[in-house]
């Protein structure tokens, strides 16, 4: 046996014991928190507002069909996001004084939209637009729900993309300003493409976000997923519908959760490797 | 002979420092001219003002007997027209080869995709890379890849090529190839301005050496008369210590 193979069948030992060790004391702590929860006094009457299978199964199908709009919302949004974070970001990295007016624009935008808080643009947009009963202009409120996560999204998004442009080197945009390609031309081809490469990690970090602010537009009364297990709730006075809605809210953001993180830790190794050769 | 590219006067200063105070030169068509100085004395930023990649603050610029830095030039006209390659490559990451090759063609001069590539293909062959067409510039030598970055400007089919110490940042053993790569331009009549601390490259290869000290050009003549017998005693220092240093 050659000395390598023992030292990596330890280490395997070790990963092992190193997995049972965690796995075991994860038990032990959910068991204990466990425990602590269901024997307090007020539990019973807890599990019966919150837990009860019954009501669990009568509120599902509701919830679950307003948790589509949810998916199709964060869908619709996302899209829109990540296209018009992008030309404000672009915008926002011209330089020279004739796209002045322009940056100056893009820049106000940003802090304007970034100092209100998301729900008070879902609020304003989703009642004030629609109340104004312009023609040619839609009326719904889920329409200008979505258009404020949008508006207010797209501000956030921007500044990761900035911040992504900022990442790759200047001598990368000379080096495509050399060979004659215009402003728009080198950021289009040459940076745009290795900052969006940079910031895939935060961009799914905003995702994740998202896909929970969708809920928000239930202060419009649009029907998803929040706004029926409340509706349930005013019926029954019962709580169980919101922890069906909990669920399904993770089910749907654990996976982007995770795949955020196996992708950061793969493009971290990646870089690794490649600084190494 | 044909005046190719004129700097008259040129200044240049980052923030309080002055870099060119003042620099005059003259290239004729199929001209090499050298400009060899010691590090931080302007020769990169020289390339760069000819090149419109950074803004001058006094001085012209001539391509042709035209004044590319009057404010009515569009500099992406310009750039078209010259070729730059830089010390430390700059090739685009997220391209292969042939992309990298074949961006400014396509963009720049809208030339079709497939005879873009033909001429790519073509160039690649002639400097001897023609195995590496689809490889990523990470995956190459810093040799390679700076001949890669040197086909990249070619294929601009540019009028003058700028190479800004274009072997400082190599291995001595892959400065050979890219030097050769320069002096096969020549054969070929390519109009050159070549900031170089490659001294016996530069004696070989200029027609016109010139040598920058402290913002202008001290002297400059043909290599013999510059590497043999300068006048300027700083001219002799800088050149004494290359020799010191066994690089000549």
């Amino acid at each position: 046996m050659w000395p390598g193979f023992r030292r990596a069948r330890r280490y395997r030992e070790e990963g092992a014991r190193g997995a049972l060790i965690a796995a075991g004391s994860t038990v032990i702590i959910a068991a204990l928190i466990t425990w602590w929860v269901i024997t307090s006094e007020a539990w019973p009457q807890v599990q019966e507002q919150f837990f009860n299978p019954e009501h669990f199964r009568a509120s599902w199908p509701a919830v679950l069909g307003g948790f589509w709009l949810n998916i199709e919302m964060f869908l619709v949004a996302e899209v829109l996001i990540l296209v018009f974070a992008l030309v404000l970001a672009m915008i926002r990295a011209l330089r020279g004084p004739a796209f002045f007016p322009l940056r100056a624009l893009v820049i106000v935008y940003i802090d304007l939209i970034r100092g209100i808080p998301i729900i008070l643009l879902i609020l304003l947009l989703g009642f004030g637009i629609p109340a104004l009963r312009l023609p040619g202009v839609p009326n719904s409120r889920l329409f200008w729900g979505v258009a404020a996560l949008v508006i207010s999204y797209a501000a956030y998004t921007a500044e990761v993309y900035r911040a992504g442009i900022d990442s790759v080197h200047e001598s990368q945009r000379m080096s495509g300003r050399s060979l004659g390609l215009t402003q728009i031309q080198s950021l289009r081809y040459v940076t745009v493409p290795q900052a969006i490469r940079n910031v895939v990690p935060a961009l799914l970090n905003g995702f994740v976000s998202l896909q929970k602010d969708v809920a928000l537009v239930y202060v419009l009364g649009v029907r998803e997923a929040v706004r029926e297990a409340e509706i349930y709730n005013a019926r029954t006075f019962n709580y169980t519908a919101y922890i069906a809605a909990a669920i399904l809210f993770l089910i749907a953001s654990v996976p982007v959760a995770r795949f955020a993180d196996w992708y950061t830790e793969r493009d971290r190794r990646r870089r690794q490797s490649v600084g190494a050769a | 002979m044909t005046r190719k590219v004129g700097v008259r006067g040129l200044v240049k200063s980052f923030e309080s420092k002055h870099v060119l105070k003042g620099v005059d030169l003259e290239v004729d068509l199929h001209e090499v001219v050298c400009v060899i100085g010691s590090s931080g004395s302007g020769k990169s930023t020289l390339l760069k003002c000819v090149n419109l990649l950074i803004p001058i603050d006094g001085g012209a610029i001539f391509l042709d007997g035209e004044e590319i830095t009057a404010p009515t030039v569009n500099p992406n006209d310009v750039r078209k027209r010259m070729g730059i390659v830089f010390q430390a490559f700059n090739l685009f990451p997220h391209m292969t080869v042939l992309r990298n090759i074949t961006l400014g063609p396509i963009k720049v001069h809208g030339a079709e995709r497939t005879e873009a590539e033909e001429q790519a293909r073509d160039l690649l062959d002639r400097f001897g890379l023609s195995d590496k067409v689809d490889e990523y510039p990470d995956r190459l030598s810093g040799g390679q890849q700076q001949r890669v970055a040197v086909i990249r400007a070619l294929a601009n089919q540019p009028e003058v090529m700028l190479f800004d110490e274009v072997t400082s940042a190599l291995d001595p053993e892959l400065i050979a190839e890219v030097l050769a790569a320069i002096r096969g331009l020549k054969d070929e009549g390519m109009t050159m301005i070549i900031a170089t601390h490659e001294m016996g490259f530069a004696r070989d290869v200029a027609d016109k050496v010139c040598f920058l000290d402290d913002g202008t050009f001290l002297e400059s003549g043909p290599p013999t008369e510059i590497f043999t017998n300068p006048a300027q005693p700083r001219t002799r220092q800088f050149l004494q210590r290359i020799v010191e240093a066994g690089r000549l």
